[in-house]
């Protein structure tokens, strides 16, 4: 008989963090506490009050100049800097400092950034060795802090990096200078311009910390660093190199053209402010700090960064109603074709047990070999490939459907077929289990009849690529039960999904949204404009993709299916479909998947684009945006989701919507609802009914 | 139904030429003789094997754990319990990988069976898979546990490329010289012919004390009792056609579960089966143990493949405890061993031990396997019970054993259409025989084995 029914390991894992001397008196203030051991080593324990993760407020910075005060007085031989928190060392700034600043505070910003470089700046110039100790997420503010010390140890799960370019920043507590003078400038440039973290193993090839450790090495490794003897490398030939302003405008030169390709520069400022910061003071320590704050605050108080940072608030407030415990350990996905296999894939990748069943059997083995290929991409170790692939189960006798909490259905969009799928499936499963259909045109309200359970059926639309897009629709009906819908939600967490739920209405948020847009796009090819141009208009304006590329991804089968079921409910709001989309359909053009549909395909499934069409005109873009405003509004005044913010974070994370414009429903107010009614009126006479005005627009101004 | 039955091979011929230079010993396995007086009943409750695939001269798409996983995966999600339900899990593997010690653990965990099971390897060459059940069947038997996971496996297509033996002594060498004179003194001494591995697998077929391999034993043993080249390949070509026909009617669904590669290929059958084979083309094979006069080739020898197979084995309590419904009961087993030349006549003394003490005749059981390391040497089993000789001298029974009826051996064909995947065949026997004995409305049935280095096995299972 064993002994015990616990986890030994589970037991015996809070003993592995080394937090310094376990006696000794300690000085707890709010969020730093400091310990001095019997080695005259004080250790600098970073642990907000009232906060699950480690960031750095204004305060947070305050009550460290605090501490720096009373650990000069303590004759200290060395100071370590390390987090209390399990998650990670410091996430980055406390971005709730920087929400809503407006252009008139940028004086008031540059102050406040300056009195915090001068914190950072007294770490910087202690005269006893300073040793950082890194595990987990060491980000943005973070890293600058660690930047600060003499010395960077790592654990080994550390991933380091600056993701400011992301919210259309770039560092601002030091990070550009101290970055570039310490590792290879290029890499450090790379690694601010692209926002990407690095792991431990990577950051010590580049430098960026001077040894890789175990969390049971942290205290051996400390003493060592205190009395010198870790071994460091700085300095490397090429910042040597980059000392010369010619070397450095060359380099910029690269960067700037790399960064057009990514992010062009009227909407993403941020890439090209920091270019031109180290292109003008690398080299120069000092002058780089005082560019590096003032550059900093005008872009904080822009409207790039400020609506950015309205994304990432977005992107907070879906993952808060993805809160909570889902009881879903085990998955069962019906349908191996490239939603349900992606959607099995990227669930066992989360660490979730998952079986997968198809009545062809070749389809289901093709899902394990795409998601083996996605493994291999997007996992970094043989390990981790190998628990997910083992996770994966091709389920060739369907045992998961008695067996799964959850169960996604991901067939043929046919309501009957859907039907008799889930008559089949639902005497077996298990008494609290939910039902979920990716469907992404079927009502509910359809699907439901028969089923003995309708309170446990729920709508999980995720969205292709599975991969990259982050939204599922969490589709609710009148019977479906609160508990359902919750589970729904916080699956969704488990599995780093952001959900948004909608009502059952045609087409629900997003696909009713976005179909407006593609059918505008295809009356524009037939009225002569190229498809090239029509895709410039969109990408101009700042999707992600055009309509007429997005057509293809989706797939012009699926296009056709919702676009038919949205124009028979919604009628004279949709634009006509054209005929040849149809006779595409049957040819079996379909888009991307099928090599050939609108663009042509080559190998690696990129588009043939020509390169000599003509420039779209200034309408364009809103002939292509304003029907896709149009219906946003329309489902707000409908209620198909809770409120604008919620709109607005659906279409970013289902969509790639222009981020940077914050969302359609923020980017419409921002504009000016009268202005878009007007321009919707002037179009609504020269092209037709479509693009007359919702009338949610009043609710708007 | 069992097919019809067709002339016997080869006439039993009575020979008396060589004999065994010392009297077999048998030995009921694990704990004690008379396990008839103890003892819980323990029943076969579920079990599953993969595709036994053809090794094609490269490593397969599976290392032996993953043959496990592939198996174990489908077998736990149909159950009503959870994997960790388990008390223990146990794997007959013979060539353990590397990077897979003890692979009944590794695949524990891969399984998710928790990480607080015990599980251990057993080997004992082609009885692994067998012997993995017996061990559990005691330990259920006398109380110990309630259920166990059984099972067994082998990948032969990655059975490793070994350096000789004075290669790996000069490597050692070579590799704790410090100074560069020392490596350069070291590397003087290699010579050419240390850089020529040796096939590991080969190795492993041999026997150790004889330096036979398996092939010249059935040689050897096909000679004592006067198989003809022609039985055994038309042994062969029967084992083609009956397996062949299990995987068109569907008598191996529920048993045999598909395995995918992470290349994403789909396995779903056994791949060596071969049913447009024919006498002629059989008979068109060159022995390739014993050049140019012997009898044993490629055509009527069991095929080197990659398998696993995996049984539920659990007591009255755990059965009641989960609501299983046991396919069969496990009755009794045995272990037997001989001179390792003579190797594959080892099933006829477990067999015949084990039947005496459960004071049963060749009549009493309704269905044998009889596991297909060559037809040779299945035949010179068959042969060996009908000579009197044998059975007077070595079996020491009255009389002959008598025939065993074609009709109710392999019935579905074996090692020679669908592989031996060593550690795994002794498992596969031991499941195929009960759902057989399902299928065609039986009772009770007979697994057995001959075991690489001159030993059988043999287990006695009852349907319930």
């Amino acid at each position: 008989m064993p002994v015990t029914d616990t986890s030994v390991w589970n037991t015996l894992a809070p003993r592995n963090m080394e937090l310094g001397p376990r006696s000794g008196s300690a000085n707890i203030l709010t969020d730093w506490r400091i310990i001095k051991g019997d080695d005259d080593i004080v250790w600098l324990i970073l642990d907000r009050s009232d906060e699950s993760t480690n960031t750095l407020s204004e305060a947070v910075l305050a009550e460290l100049d605090t501490a720096l005060d009373d650990i000069s007085g303590m004759g200290a031989k060395g100071l370590v800097i390390r987090s209390a928190k399990k998650n990670g060392f410091v996430a980055g700034a406390d971005i709730r400092d920087f929400r809503g600043v407006t252009a008139q505070e940028e004086q008031e910003v540059e102050k406040r950034m300056t009195r915090a470089h001068e914190i950072v700046d007294r770490l910087a110039a202690l005269d006893i060795p300073t040793v950082a100790v890194i595990h987990g997420h060491c980000l943005g503010g973070g890293l600058e802090l660690a930047l600060a010390c003499r010395y960077r140890l790592a654990i080994s799960d550390a991933k380091l990096g600056f993701p400011e370019v992301l919210l259309g920043l770039h560092p601002g507590l030091g990070g550009t200078f101290r970055l570039t003078s310490l590792i290879d400038p290029v890499e450090a440039m790379t690694m601010m311009l692209t926002g990407r973290t690095v792991h431990a193993k990577k950051a010590k090839s580049l430098g960026l910390v001077d040894t890789v450790i175990e969390e049971r090495h942290v205290e051996n490794a400390v003493r060592a660093a205190v009395s010198g003897n870790v071994k460091t490398r700085r300095g490397s030939l090429k910042s040597g190199v980059f000392g010369f302003q010619p070397a450095r405008q060359i380099a910029a030169r690269q960067m700037r053209a790399q960064a057009e390709k990514h992010a062009p520069q009227q909407h993403y400022p941020a890439p090209y402010r920091l270019i031109d910061l180290w292109e003008e003071h690398g080299g120069d320590a000092r002058a780089m700090q005082k560019a590096e704050i003032k550059s900093f605050s005008q872009l904080l108080v822009g409207d790039t960064a400020q609506n950015l940072i309205r994304v990432f608030f977005l992107r907070e407030k879906l993952k808060g109603a993805a809160k909570g415990e889902s009881g879903i350990r085990h998955v069962h996905v019906i349908g191996a074709g490239t939603m349900g296999g992606d959607i099995a894939a990227w669930c066992a990748a989360r660490g979730l047990s998952v079986s997968l069943s198809d009545l062809d059997r070749n389809a289901m083995a093709g899902a394990i070999g795409r998601a083996a290929e996605f493994y291999g991409k997007k996992l970094h170790s043989g390990i981790e490939r190998r628990d997910a692939l083992d996770r994966l189960m091709p389920d060739f006798e369907q045992s998961g459907i008695a067996k799964a909490d959850l169960i996604i259905e991901a067939i043929a969009e046919k309501a009957d077929i859907k039907r008799r799928v889930f008559e089949a499936i639902a005497p077996k499963m298990k008494k609290n289990a939910l039902l979920a259909t990716n469907t992404s045109s079927i009502p509910l309200e359809t699907l439901r009849e028969n089923l003995p359970f309708a309170d446990r059926l729920v709508g999980l639309h995720f969205f292709n690529p599975v991969a990259k897009m982050e939204l599922v629709e969490i589709v609710a009906h009148d019977q479906a039960s609160r508990s359902t819908l919750d589970r729904a939600r916080a699956f969704c967490g488990a599995i780093s999904k952001l959900p948004a739920t909608v009502k059952s209405a045609p087409g629900f948020l997003v696909n009713r949204a976005l179909t407006p847009y593609l059918v505008e796009a295809f009356v524009m090819l037939d009225e002569g404009t190229a498809k090239e141009t029509i895709d410039r208009a969109a990408t101009d304006f700042g999707m992600p993709m055009g309509p007429i590329e997005l057509a293809d991804r989706v797939g012009l089968d699926i296009c056709l299916e919702v676009a038919r079921m949205l124009k028979e409910s919604l009628g004279g709001a949709m634009p006509e479909i054209p005929a040849w989309l149809a006779q595409k359909v049957e040819a079996g053009e379909t888009g991307r998947k099928a090599g050939t549909g609108l663009y042509d395909y080559d190998d690696k499934g990129r588009p043939k684009k020509a390169s000599d069409t003509a420039a779209p005109s200034p309408e364009m873009a809103d002939r292509l945006i304003l029907p896709m405003l149009n219906t946003c509004v329309a489902c707000l005044r409908e209620g198909i989701v809770e409120d604008a913010d919620m709109l607005d974070g659906a279409m970013i994370f289902a969509t790639g919507f222009a981020p940077f414009r914050g969302g359609p429903i923020h980017y419409a107010r921002t504009r000016g609802a009268e202005d878009i009614v007007a321009t919707l009126k002037r179009f609504e006479q020269q092209y037709g009914l479509r693009f007359a005005p919702d009338e949610g627009w009043k609710n708007l101004a | 139904m069992a097919q019809k039955p067709k002339p016997a091979a080869a006439p039993p011929k009575t020979r008396t030429r060589t004999r065994p230079s010392k009297p077999a010993k048998s030995a009921a396995s694990a704990i004690g003789g008379d396990t008839a007086a103890v003892g819980r009943p323990v029943y076969l409750v579920d079990g599953t094997r993969t595709p036994f695939l053809r090794a094609r001269g490269k490593p397969g798409p599976f290392t032996p754990v993953d043959l496990a996983v592939q198996c174990g995966r489908p077998l736990l999600a149909r159950q009503s319990f959870s994997p960790e339900t388990f008390d223990m899990v146990i794997l007959g593997c013979v060539n353990v990988i590397a990077d897979e010690m003890n692979p009944a653990r590794v695949a524990a965990l891969r399984l998710g069976m928790g990480a607080a099971m015990p599980a251990f390897t057993v080997q004992i060459n082609c009885g692994s898979g067998m012997q993995s059940i017996d061990t559990a069947f005691r330990m259920i038997e006398v109380g110990k546990v309630d259920m166990i996971l059984a099972g067994g496996a082998e990948a032969l297509s990655h059975s490793p490329l070994v350096l000789s033996q004075e290669a790996t002594k000069w490597f050692a060498r070579f590799a704790s010289e410090k100074t560069a004179w020392g490596k350069t003194a070291a590397l003087a001494d290699f010579r050419p012919e240390m850089a020529k591995p040796v096939i590991g697998l080969e190795r492993g077929l041999t026997d150790p004390m004889t330096e036979l391999n398996m092939g010249q034993t059935a040689e050897m043993i096909g000679h004592l009792f006067g198989i003809t080249r022609q039985a055994a390949d038309a042994y062969a070509l029967e084992s083609h056609q009956r397996l062949s026909r299990a995987h068109q009617e569907g008598f191996l669904d529920g048993e045999l579960i598909p395995a995918v590669s992470r290349g994403g290929e789909l396995y779903d059958h056994d791949d060596g089966v071969r049913p447009d084979t024919s006498l002629e083309k059989l008979a068109s094979l060159k022995p390739v143990f014993e050049k140019p006069y012997g009898n044993v080739t490629a055509g009527n020898s069991s095929q080197i493949t990659d398998g696993a197979s995996w049984v539920i084995l659990a007591s009255e309590e755990a059965v009641r405890k989960h609501k299983l419904k046991p396919l069969a009961r496990i009755i009794d087993a045995e272990w037997s061993a001989l001179d390792p030349s003579i190797m594959g006549l080892g099933p006829t003394l477990c067999c015949t031990a084990l039947m005496k003490r459960r004071g049963l005749a060749r009549e009493d059981i309704d269905l044998w396997e009889l596991n297909e390391a060559f037809a040779a040497q299945v035949l010179a089993c068959l042969a060996a019970w009908e000579d009197e000789q044998y059975c007077r001298d070595v079996l020491g029974l009255e009389g002959t054993f008598g025939p065993i009826d074609r009709d109710r051996l392999n019935v579905d064909g074996g090692a020679i259409s669908l592989g031996h995947p060593v550690g795994a065949s002794g498992n596969r026997i031991v499941l195929h025989l009960v759902n057989a004995m399902r299928r065609l409305g039986l009772k009770r049935g007979m697994a057995t084995e001959c075991i690489g280095g001159g030993q059988g096995g043999a287990m006695l299972l009852e349907v319930v």
